[in-house]
């Protein structure tokens, strides 16, 4: 298929992709909103008070660049992971199958589709902490880039997850067993240096600490992790996640019989 | 003469080993109108399957227009349109979403799409339907929406799995109409159905497939000239006293109706004579329908003896 023809289909999947997140937006772009503010309210506000600064700055701001590092991250995946799971569910994915779509603009589509909806989510969720705390931006291309990558990371994730699930259950066992663990000590709401020696070693092999490091690195300039070995894990991780992805699409794993 | 399908020795084993097709050869030519006929679980939808490239084969050749299969995939996926035996579209979409992201997926520029669009859904009684969610339409009209979506890349090769099933006798008719007009203009179509009415009212030529074997491949009109004895139901003015009928085998349904079987070579004629000199006033005839089913039956288990003996 020539270079427009390809443009058009990728085109054609990534519209269809945001319009599917923004028809159910009550279920897509609401709750991250409303979980989000009941962290801000409860861990920002009335324990982080308590708690005082950690990283030099207050607890609030600690916390948010790992909170909305979380949002982006559920949404880009779960997108992906129900959106293309529904598709082999309804069977309507053969529409892709029949056509002379290449496997590289499916996985740009659905995955363009996943980055849409978190990063729409993550300014949703950026602007009412602002009511909460003063917006900071030390480094906003590393916020950029940092953002961008692990959506995209996410959404391969998401994908792959999808194309191995065989039941609606199975699309929800991964972010609940691997990912809500992931998240939740990945340094959201700790700095790693508080951790013992063995569980800040233990805690490098978990790739959301890179994320939420360098996220927050580009915030407030405050990270445990050096932000370029942080953006270098998570391109390593980007280009195997990809490899992943394409090679069981390519193979029609779990989309062919 | 071009070929739009050409078929070698293709098998299918599904994961867990059952063989759906044995080496399956078929060959249908540009232009052609062609029937796949077989029982249930004879292997058409794999065929189908494998030709729209929803389903990995296990060995053999696929030709469409003279693309190969394993090597010019995308020039093959572009010549056909596929209406495949289940809904397959995403029930959440409209109607109108649903055939223009197909056409997208086909690289068709979305204006284009569009205009397109409304030309399919227009002629296929869709358009007013075409902010509609497809789960509110009935199963006829997604019938329909799945015709629509499959011609939106204009392929040359149309092929339809069971594409009446469920459809009521007057949209089943004017669905022929459409797919005779198409056909008319020029793109080759290939159905499955188990309305064998369907496929003598259609198809110029028919294949008929058992447990992954064509055990027939030949034109409708050779097919139905195997048949040598017809049956026709004869409509006649009531009577007291039954009719008799030397010759001929005969059947009294009720005081007016009468069947009657008539080899080929015997014709009608003295059929006529005798209920004329009984002053028996012919109102109607009719060819009783079923003889094509009953020679598919015949088929089938033909094959099935002869592949057994072998
Ligand atoms: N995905 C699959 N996995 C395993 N076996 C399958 C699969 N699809 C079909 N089969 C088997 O392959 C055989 C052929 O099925 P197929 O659907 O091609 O038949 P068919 O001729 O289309 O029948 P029908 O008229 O009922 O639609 C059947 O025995 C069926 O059970
Ligand atoms: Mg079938």
């Amino acid at each position: 298929m020539s270079m427009a023809m390809n443009l058009t289909a990728l085109r054609t999947i990534w519209i269809k992709e945001c319009t599917r997140f923004l028809r159910i937006w009550v279920q897509t772009l609401v709750p991250p909103a409303i979980t989000m503010t009941l962290y801000f309210v409860i861990f920002g506000n009335l324990i982080g008070s308590r708690i005082g600064e950690m990283g030099g700055v207050s607890y609030m701001e600690f916390i948010v660049p790992g909170l909305i590092m979380m949002s982006v991250i559920t949404n880009a995946y779960s997108n992906v992971a129900s959106s293309f799971f529904s598709a082999k569910f309804q069977r309507n994915i053969e529409e892709m199958l029949v056509a002379p779509v290449s496997t590289m603009t499916i996985i740009l589509g659905y995955v363009g589709g996943g980055v849409a909806r978190s990063l729409i989510v993550a300014v949703v969720v950026t602007v009412v902490s602002s009511f909460f705390v003063p917006l900071n931006i030390q480094h906003f291309w590393l916020i950029v880039v940092t953002v961008i990558l692990t959506a995209t990371l996410f959404a391969l994730a998401g994908l792959v997850n999808a194309v191995f699930a065989k039941t609606f259950d199975d699309i929800s066992i991964i972010p609940t067993f691997v990912l809500t663990p992931l998240t939740y000590l990945g340094g959201v709401f700790y700095s790693i240096s508080l951790l013992p020696q063995f569980w800040q070693t233990v805690s490098q092999a978990n790739p959301v600490i890179y994320m939420v490091n360098a996220f927050r690195y580009g915030f407030i300039g405050v990270s445990d992790i050096n932000a370029y070995v942080a953006l270098g894990v998570l391109v390593l991780f980007n280009l195997v996640f990809f490899a992943l992805a394409w090679s069981l699409l390519h193979r029609g794993v779990g989309i062919r019989s | 003469m071009t070929k739009a399908l050409e078929i070698k020795s293709l098998r299918k084993v599904y994961r867990g080993g059952l063989e759906a097709l044995k080496g399956l050869d078929l060959t249908v030519n540009e232009g052609d109108f062609y029937a796949l006929l077989g029982p249930n679980g004879a292997g058409k939808s794999t065929t189908i399957g494998i030709i729209s490239s929803l389903v990995n084969k296990t060995e053999g050749e696929v030709k469409v227009f003279g693309y190969d299969l394993d090597t010019q995939l995308a020039d093959v996926k572009r010549q056909i349109g596929l209406v495949p035996q289940e809904f397959n579209f995403n029930q959440f979409e409209t109607v109108e979403q649903i055939v223009v992201n197909q056409a997208g997926y086909y690289g068709v520029p979305r204006k284009l799409a569009k205009e397109r669009a409304q030309k399919y859904l227009t002629q296929l009684g869709l358009w007013d339907k075409r902010n509609d969610r497809a789960r509110t339409l009935s199963g006829g009209m997604k019938r329909r929406l799945m015709i629509a979506r499959a011609l939106l890349h204009e392929p040359k090769l149309l092929i339809l799995d069971e594409p009446t099933a469920g459809v009521d006798i007057e949209l089943r008719r004017s669905m022929w109409d459409y797919l005779t007009l198409i056909n008319s203009q020029g793109i080759t179509i290939i159905l499955t159905t188990h309305y064998l009415e369907e496929a003598e009212t259609l198809c110029r030529n028919i294949g008929i497939i058992d447990k992954g074997r064509i055990i027939e491949n030949t034109s409708m009109k050779l097919l139905l000239s195997k048949l040598n004895v017809e049956t026709f139901v004869f409509d006649l003015e009531p009577y007291s006293n039954s009719p008799t009928m030397t010759g001929f085998t005969m059947r009294e349904l009720d005081n007016h109706t009468l069947e009657v079987d008539v080899p080929k070579e015997r014709g009608l004629n003295n059929v006529f004579e005798q209920l004329t000199a009984q002053n028996m006033k012919v109102l109607s005839m009719r060819n009783k329908a079923n003889r094509l089913e009953e020679l598919f039956v015949d088929l089938v288990e033909q094959g099935r003896n002869q592949k057994e003996s072998v």
